[in-house]
């Protein structure tokens, strides 16, 4: 347990040092628009990214369910 | 592993970060020809780097079925072959994607193309191997065994041979660096999204395959029963 609270911050911490970086001005265009519109393509992979997990979670729960029923019988 | 739930929401996070920061972070230009498509190093890498840890720990479960036959220890080393396989085919054709705008061709009969084909075509036969024999007994032994000698024909298809020879992949002859990621490449900014990427991905595959192992244990529980 201690080893993985350690190892979620560890790689929380290298996250948040690096969200300093690379900041500009989208206040004429708005976020989206701004860099050749690349956060366009940002939301695309984010909702199949999003979506696929989803997909995940119902799966894991129906065998889950069925593991459950199992192992009442 | 299976039963905790933790590392499933860390995958969850890394996999969002990679997908949000990797597309955000300053890249370096080295000499202009990659331009933004370098940010594929986050996406297209990592599914090698994926496959070759699912793929290992399956050897592992096949070298623990030979010494303990149970159908637990087959059923883990199938589910992570085969999701060591559908990221493989994933790295082909994300780098036949990046290769037909960075090469000029999606196939270009590249060393490395080939060896991975060639390592995707052994991995296939472990499945046809599995199909073709019904006894149990039989069928978990000698695929175990099949499962073995193919893990270790990764060693020359995908890390030995592209380095004796041109290749277009960074690290063939007379470049030098690691065939899978060239030091010169990736700065200090790249990593912080590579690395992640790498242990999103795997926990990602770890899911998809306990997913698979929990159903084929359910199936064959299921079967016994009737």
């Amino acid at each position: 347990m201690i080893k993985m609270r350690l190892f979620i911050t560890a790689i929380l911490s290298v996250m948040i040092s690096i969200v300093a970086f690379a900041q500009e001005n989208t206040s004429d265009i708005g976020l989206m628009r701004s860099n050749g519109k690349i956060f366009v393509v940002m939301a695309v992979v984010l909702t199949i990214l999003i979506g696929l997990f989803a997909y995940l979670i119902s799966i894991d729960k129906k065998i889950t369910r069925l593991e459950k029923e199992g192992s009442n019988q | 592993m299976i039963r905790k739930y933790w590392w499933k929401i860390l995958s969850f996070v890394l996999l969002v970060y990679t997908c949000t920061y990797g597309f955000y972070v300053k890249v370096p230009r080295l000499d202009d020809r990659m331009k933004e498509s370098i940010r594929n190093f986050f996406f297209h890498v990592p599914m090698w780097f994926t496959m070759m840890i699912l793929l290992l720990v399956s050897m592992i479960y096949s070298i623990r079925y030979l010494r303990n036959p149970s159908q637990k220890n087959d059923a883990y080393a199938v589910a992570f072959a085969s999701t060591g396989v559908i990221y493989g085919i994933l790295g082909l054709v994300t780098g036949a994607i990046w290769a037909n705008y960075q090469w000029g061709s999606p196939w270009s009969g590249d060393p490395k193309q080939n060896g991975a084909a060639i390592a995707m075509l052994i991995y296939l036969a472990y499945f046809v191997l599995r199909g073709s024999l019904n006894e149990d007994d039989k069928k978990g032994r000698i695929s175990a065994v099949y499962n073995i000698f193919a893990f270790f024909m990764l060693f020359p298809t995908l890390w030995i041979l592209p380095r004796l020879t041109e290749s277009l992949h960074p690290g063939g002859e007379g470049a030098d660096g690691n065939p899978g990621i060239n030091g010169k490449d990736m700065d200090v900014q790249m990593r912080t999204v590579f690395y992640p990427a790498v242990i999103g991905w795997t926990l990602l595959g770890v899911w998809i395959s306990t997913l698979k192992i929990r159903y084929s244990l359910l199936a064959e529980k299921k079967y016994n029963n009737d």
